[in-house]
């Protein structure tokens, strides 16, 4: 089947040749699959490595775009105000931590080693921040603990502008994401471990932290790093309640919108992405040893019924709950109140945005129209980047790659993505830069941005059909692309929309990747929040964070009537 | 190096080019891109009445605050997209004047107007529309729930009592923080104003980001006062808040909404157009709806719920100085007070 080698009979082998006589070795269908492996490696490249390093370059720059070696960082390690800001966004994220994994690993608990009833529903509610934009809570908190706040009372005087307001509001952000991972990790236990020390008449609390606390403990690592990263680059939360407390993630915007010093911009991104790449790294680390935990023997474990225990966590997961509820409660009420806090009477007059801002409603369906994008473009090159790295049969070392390129996205925050993305696309000698400032640079910042999770989805979903069809087809002489529409992508069908539900969700409520990059044509509703904010229409702002938090329900609602459908079609399948 | 933060706004090539091209909105013919920092809601009324004399121009509105306006303006210099500037301080158009970004026109119609609105070059390189004007905006319901007095003066502000419960625009950011500032430092020169600021920021609550900001929250009694503008204030009593609007019996700054044409605009035509528009008594009445002071003699009728005596606080504006020393100002303020201080207790 292979190609006649001819390359040899010369005696006159250029160097590379065995390369090259192993290229002319490959089928038709390789050189489709070779094709596509190169496509998407190298719209990776321009689209993230690129961009990284015109981000890397402009930090050495100065305005004129000279290079002047490392002037741009002495002034900034030499301004107080700023490196005060690390100081400050180092705080902020460790405290954030601490407390957002206390909780979630709490609710976790409650969830997978308890007998208490509701489990589905809590787990529900735990995941209604994932909805909402990151401005939401922070707007939410203004009306509960701001100076005409509900129950301001709680604070005893302290201030919810500032660092208090910030890690509230973080904790209700980036709870849904710690929450899951501790649920896996707790989740994954042998239950012999249990019966043996039970036998043995271990006392709870040496259980607990000999066979619970070890067990996790790479999950708990892992959702740590999670809460950390998620908290040190998001922007939206202390740019609204923030007050006078400088962070990292505020000061970037500063210098770049503010007084358009895009060197000084570069340099904070630079700054950002060192905790960020740093707890990145450890996060890989501790997954890579993660994979042995638990033997092929291991017997899954069934909570049994106690009393105390389970009405405890069934207590602390109805007060979070409430928090969770009330926070996104607070925000309807606030865009439905008519005048706060004098007319307290609903009404719907917060939601004509079309008076309050030139761009109003037009911002919403732009958003629709940037996350419909997203979602459909995204799926299909993260579908056909998955497949290759997984049932790709050549290029082992190329795929390698890629993958690895796969997963730099989460390494990277946001804010930094969308500067790197300026810099880069805005260069007029760059092809490229067409794209720019048109709603498609929005919609590959956003894939990129979100690439990596998506990614992984994917992965696990196309491990877990059997090689035997790649065979077998092969055998048959069928191409790999008809197998992979007929046989791939069928059962991959959960996989995928849970991925496109995932990325139009986040270009819903995103702010940080885009804030740089929409221009008057392409603003999107987050942002619009975010503008609403900046003048004062807090009302206005709850209001159309609300639409976007409506629309991700409704997506979200579709996605699962289509899950229960597929499963209902697959049920024979999957049995 | 302190002037780390405000360092030199980028007058580059490639800033330029950058942030330019952010609002590629390629202006087909009949597309006015018009930069401003005018209040967003009154956008949607203006672009009416303009479009509705002249059907075969739409504007295309890029708002953002005035420091920010500025900031983008000078950074994208001559690649600015914008064909006109439209409702931007008078300080910011000397500023882009200086850098050569503006085009001398004249408007039809240009000498009717209050020769103190407009630019003394002939053609002048830009012309006033109307004044906003510093105020104090006070939640009289707060006040009397937290007991305190109703502020008659700057310096009533800087007393202990009001710790904590006032909200003042960022002037790097507002232009009305701005203007508080800078008529601060003009009425009572630099070792005084300073010295107020410092005792006025040991009661700020917040700075904000926008102008309209501190007033919308004194609205709320969110913080009972805001420094804020004479409009907002107005504007809010009209809609029921509780807001009491003052003018500080020391005088009050107050600033020109500037329009000037951009020099190689790609639509210059219509950005006449809308120039000479902008100068008519027709639109002059526009503008007198929620503003006092307006540019053509003779239309100003007072203004609902804005304080009475307001004219005659007006302090001597020199905007010259204002622009000139913009720069040094704001890298001096952010020195002092952004970010140093934590949030106050209460």
């Amino acid at each position: 089947m292979s190609a006649p080698d001819i390359s040899g009979a010369t005696g006159l082998e250029p160097p590379g040749s065995k390369a090259l006589r192993r290229l002319r070795a490959l089928k038709a269908e390789s050189w489709i699959m070779l094709a596509g492996i190169l496509a998407i490696f190298a719209a990776l490249l321009a689209f993230l490595a690129l961009p990284l390093y015109a981000l890397l370059k402009k930090s050495v720059e100065d305005d004129k775009g000279e290079f002047v070696g490392l002037i741009n960082f002495q002034e900034y390690f030499s301004s107080a105000g700023l490196v005060n800001s690390i100081s400050n966004s180092l705080t902020i994220a460790f405290l954030t931590m601490i407390i957002s994994c206390t909780l979630a690993f709490t609710f976790a608990y409650g969830l997978t080693r308890t007998c208490m009833p509701f489990k589905r529903m809590f787990r529900a509610i735990a995941t209604i921040p994932i909805l909402a934009p990151s401005l939401l809570p922070a707007i939410s908190l203004v009306y509960l603990f701001g100076n005409q706040g509900v129950i301001k009372g709680l604070l005893f005087g302290e201030s919810i502008y500032g660092p208090i307001g910030i890690m509230i509001a973080m904790v209700f952000y980036i709870f849904p994401h710690v929450m899951m991972i501790m649920v896996t990790a707790l989740s994954t236990t042998d239950a012999r471990l249990y019966e043996a020390a039970d036998a043995l008449g271990t006392r709870p609390m040496r259980v607990f932290f000999t066979i619970t606390i070890p067990g996790a403990i790479y999950g708990i690592v892992s959702a740590a790093v999670v809460a950390f990263t998620l908290t040190i680059t998001d922007f939206g939360v202390p740019k609204v309640i923030g007050g006078q407390y400088n962070v990292l993630a505020t000061d970037i915007y500063k210098q770049v919108v503010g007084q358009q010093n895009f060197s000084m911009g570069a340099v904070v991104g630079l700054v950002l992405l060192i905790p960020a790449a740093f707890s990145f790294m450890i996060d890989r680390h501790v997954q890579k040893k993660q994979v042995a935990l638990l033997s092929a023997r291991a017997v899954p474990f069934h909570p049994k019924p106690h009393k105390l225990r389970d009405a405890g966590l069934l207590a602390f997961c109805i007060l979070m709950s409430v928090f969770l509820i009330g926070i996104l409660g607070m925000a309807a009420f606030a865009s439905l109140a008519t005048f706060w806090p004098y007319d307290l009477s609903l009404s719907l007059v917060h939601y004509d945005f079309d008076k309050v801002d030139p761009n109003g409603w037009s911002s919403f369906y732009n958003s629709l129209k940037m996350a419909g994008f997203t979602a459909v473009i995204g799926v299909t090159i993260i579908f056909l980047g998955a497949y290759m790295v997984e049932k790709g049969q050549n290029f082992p070392k190329l795929r390698g790659l890629f993958h690895m390129l796969a997963i730099v996205p989460m390494a990277v925050p946001g804010l930094v993505l969308g500067l790197a993305y300026v810099f880069f696309f805005s260069r007029p000698e760059n092809p490229l830069s067409v794209f720019y400032s048109t709603m498609a640079i929005l919609v590959v910042c956003t894939i990129v941005h979100f690439y990596t999770v998506s990614h992984l989805t994917m992965l696990t979903a196309l491990k877990q059909i059997d090689k035997e069809f790649e065979s077998v087809s092969s055998s048959l002489k069928v191409p790999f692309y008809r197998t992979m529409f007929r046989v791939h992508v069928p059962i991959c069908l959960p996989a995928i929309s849970e991925v496109m539900m995932y990325l139009f969700v986040n270009a819903m409520t995103t702010v940080s990747a885009v804030v740089f990059l929409y221009s008057p044509d392409t603003k999107l509703a987050a942002i619009t929040v975010l503008n609403l904010d900046d003048v004062g229409d807090t009302a206005e702002a709850a209001a159309m964070s609300m639409v976007i938090v409506a629309t991700s329900i409704t997506v979200r609602v579709a996605h699962g009537l289509l899950m229960r459908g597929l499963n209902a079609r697959h049920s024979a399948w999957r049995e | 190096m302190k002037s780390g933060i405000l360092k030199r706004l980028s007058l580059s090539v490639f800033g330029a080019v950058l942030a330019g091209s952010v609002f590629t909105g390629a202006a087909m013919s009949g597309e006015l891109i018009v930069y401003t920092a005018v209040e967003p809601e009154e956008l949607a009324g203006f672009a009416k009445a303009f479009e509705a004399k002249n059907p075969d121009i739409k504007i295309k509105w890029v708002r953002d605050s005035t420091g920010i306006m500025t900031a983008k303006l000078l950074a994208e210099g001559k690649n600015t997209k914008a064909d006109i500037v439209w409702g931007l301080a008078a300080t910011s158009l000397l500023l882009l004047k200086d850098a050569g970004i503006l085009e001398p026109y004249a408007p039809k119609g240009v000498e009717k107007l209050n020769p103190l609105f407009v630019d003394g070059d002939k053609p002048p390189s830009w012309v006033g529309q109307r004044a906003w004007i510093a105020s104090v905006c006070v939640n009289t319901a707060e006040a009397k729930a937290k007991n305190l007095p109703i502020p008659k003066s700057w310096a009533d502000l800087t007393k202990p009592v009001y710790k904590g419960y006032i909200v003042m625009p960022n002037p790097a950011s507002s232009g009305t923080g701005y203007l508080d500032v800078s008529s601060w430092i003009q009425m009572w020169g630099e070792e005084k104003a300073w010295k107020f600021m410092d005792g006025l920021h040991q009661n700020i609550g917040i700075y904000t980001h926008s102008g309209s900001k501190p007033c919308k929250m004194a609205g709320k009694g969110e913080f009972p006062i805001g420094v804020s503008f004479a409009y907002k204030g107005a504007q809010l009593k009209a809609k029921g808040a509780p807001v009491l609007t003052i003018a500080p019996s020391e005088g009050v700054g107050w600033e020109l909404e500037s329009f000037g044409l951009v020099k190689g605009a790609k639509n210059a035509a219509a950005a006449k157009k809308l120039a000479d528009w902008s100068v008519t008594k027709e639109t002059n009445v526009i503008y007198n709806e929620a503003y006092a002071v307006v540019a053509y003699p003779g239309v100003a009728k007072p203004v609902k719920f804005f304080p009475p005596d307001i004219g005659k606080k007006m302090i001597k504006n020199d905007f010259l100085w204002a622009a000139k020393n913009r720069k040094r100002i704001l890298a001096e303020w952010t020195k002092r007070y952004d970010g140093k201080s934590a949030p106050k207790k209460k």
